[in-house]
């Protein structure tokens, strides 16, 4: 529709007549068969889509550059890190100005930008705001195998809630809004898989 | 016309190899924290922000979302542009126009780039056509050593001549508290220094660093109001071209020339040798500093070899470029054309600390990127 409005408007007569016949090749090819889309384009002497294939190789040059990254944590998160890697904690920290608790920490408050070094340790408990379970495989970002099961936990003690796994756990088990725990890993390596996932804990739905 | 406005705030973080010590967006928050404060200014103030770095560097893409808190941009109206190495004038540009356009009175521009994070020759490379061009012509030392052999060849310009300009840049930035590379050297030394791609040396070339600058922009009244005395925007001028490398004409600078002509014409300059008292150049190589200076019309072509033997862009010669060391003493590079713009400003409105030419009053910043780009401010401490 857009072609043969803009172009009554805005071209010459034979243009408009070309519009047309294309018009109805596009037609045909979405809601005709393909024989009918032939005859039609025989029929109007209009060249079927696919026949450049005819004139040209078609090439494609595959490449492939490797670019190693690696990423500086920042003063902020490696203190969160060494917390959780050593101490088996999880941290938060909390705006100066308007009291809001962050977890993960931030560098600056997102609404007032003051300086956050004001840690406070958050017991690892918290409730499921919501949650999904994932079933198809991503393994280029997700080495684990489905179902996964991704939460959104909004800790005790923080404003902000925190993205993780949900383990030991049936899919069917889960509610949201039910009472979840964090579990660490026993070996810690200082990344978010310290936390290993967080299960549902003893208190039922908030 | 857009309306008048004035650079009045400033920051950059200190800059190194590897700052190790923060994120990116730690980098950011660095240079905004710095940059409000020489404005004296509250995020509150601000109405809204560009920021920009180079497309592949660090693998984190949408910079203008996870740098938020950094940024100070919750709930403000952000973007992001990216436009290669001349992506530190070209938020600058967006950061004018926005406030020109009566639209915005306060705009923060931000460039920023942690270099340490990647592979820069690798990235940079993509920058070129992937199934014609990027196996045998790309990367950053190899075209600009290429323009050179063609320069010294059409005019008898020497290594030498680009030695000095190294020279000259790497001892101003022993003035310079937040250069990257602080070393004084001789041009022997330059000369001396190992060969990368001939004709240019190690010391010939810039390095990669980790850095941001943020450059605050207001609309006249408002900086009238809020700062002693503004960096008045008297242009700001963007020239791009390249479709193929061999396409670009090689022995002078096509993009630069237009751009500076452009802004010369814009500004009402007639001699700009004369006319401009300070100049931050985007030179990424010693030997740009030779080539490029006629495509500045600083004299006419072929003539910048004499001009540098005289010492006409020394601290203490006619023209003085570079007081802050310039590109080959620090590069972290979504910023470093930014940081070209803001030490411009610092020298008009009287900040520039030891490397301060005493009564600046205009002021030339440009950005250089890939392939042969060129953006051009001037600045001033008049009023446009």
């Amino acid at each position: 529709m857009g072609i043969e409005t803009a172009g009554a408007a805005a071209v010459p007569r034979r243009s408009q007549r070309r519009f047309k016949q294309v018009r109805e090749v596009i037609d045909a090819l979405r809601h005709g068969t393909r024989r009918n889309t032939r005859r039609l384009a025989a029929k109007r002497e209009v060249k079927q889509l696919s026949d450049w294939k005819d004139q040209v190789e078609v090439m494609v040059h595959h490449g492939k550059i490797s670019v190693p990254y690696s990423w500086t944590v920042g003063s902020t998160l490696s203190k969160w890190y060494v917390l959780m890697r050593d101490k088996g904690e999880i941290w938060a920290n909390r705006c100066p100005s308007c009291g809001k608790v962050y977890v993960p920490p931030k560098i600056k408050c997102n609404d007032c930008y003051k300086d956050m070094n004001d840690w406070v340790k958050l017991p690892g408990t918290g409730i499921l705001e919501s949650y999904t379970v994932v079933h198809y495989s991503e393994p280029v970002i997700q080495p684990q195998e489905p179902p996964i099961i991704y939460g959104l936990v909004k800790m005790d003690g923080a404003d902000t809630a925190m993205v993780h796994l949900m383990g030991e756990v049936e899919p069917e088990q889960l509610m949201v809004g039910m009472r979840v725990e964090a579990v660490m890993s026993e070996e810690r390596e200082a990344n978010i898989f310290d936390i290993r996932y967080f299960r549902p804990s003893a208190g039922g739905e908030a | 016309m857009g309306k008048r406005v004035g650079i009045i705030g400033v920051g950059q973080t200190h800059h190194a190899a590897k700052r190790l010590d923060a994120s990116g967006v730690e980098l950011i928050a660095e240079a905004v924290t710095r940059a409000l404060d020489d404005a004296q200014l509250t995020i509150k103030d601000i109405d809204a922000v560009v920021i920009g770095n180079m497309d592949h560097f660090e693998n984190i893409n949408y910079v203008d979302m996870w740098a938020a808190d950094g940024l100070g941009s919750c709930m403000k109206p952000v973007f992001k542009v990216t436009t290669g190495g001349t992506t530190g004038t070209t938020v600058g540009a967006c950061g004018y126009y926005h406030a020109a356009s009566g639209l915005f009175d306060v705009v923060m521009a931000v460039g920023w780039e942690k270099n340490s994070e990647s592979d820069t020759q690798a990235a940079i490379s993509t920058c070129a056509n992937p199934t014609l061009e990027r196996d045998s012509f790309a990367g950053a030392i190899g075209p600009l050593a290429t323009e050179y052999s063609m320069y010294m060849k059409a005019y008898g310009a020497t290594e030498e001549d680009a030695a000095r300009v190294a020279a000259r840049d790497r001892n101003n930035a022993c003035n310079n508290p937040f250069a990257h590379i602080r070393q004084h050297v001789t041009v022997e030394e330059v000369l001396a220094s190992p060969m990368l791609s001939y004709p240019i040396k190690f010391l010939d070339m810039c390095p990669r660093s980790d850095g941001a600058c943020a450059v605050i922009f207001a609309v006249e009244e408002k900086a009238k109001r809020l700062c002693p005395r503004p960096a008045w925007v008297h242009c700001s001028v963007v020239r791009h071209d390249y479709t193929h490398f061999g396409d670009l004409e090689w022995t002078w600078m096509p993009t630069l020339e237009r751009a500076t002509a452009e802004a010369y014409r814009l500004a009402g300059i007639h001699d700009p040798l004369k006319e401009l008292d300070v100049c931050e150049l985007y030179l990424p190589a010693s030997t740009c500093g030779v080539k490029w200076m006629d495509s500045c019309w600083f004299c006419e072509k072929g003539g910048a070899p004499e001009l540098i033997r005289k010492g006409t862009f020394e601290m203490d010669g006619e023209l003085p470029i570079n007081p802050s060391g310039g590109v080959i003493s620090c590069n972290p590079i979504g910023a470093t054309a930014l940081i070209r713009v803001g030490e411009a400003a610092w020298q008009i409105m009287g900040r520039a600390g030891d490397r301060q030419v005493e009564g600046a009053k205009k002021a030339m910043a440009t950005g250089f990127g890939g392939c042969s780009w060129s953006d051009v401010f001037i600045l001033g401490a008049d009023l446009p």
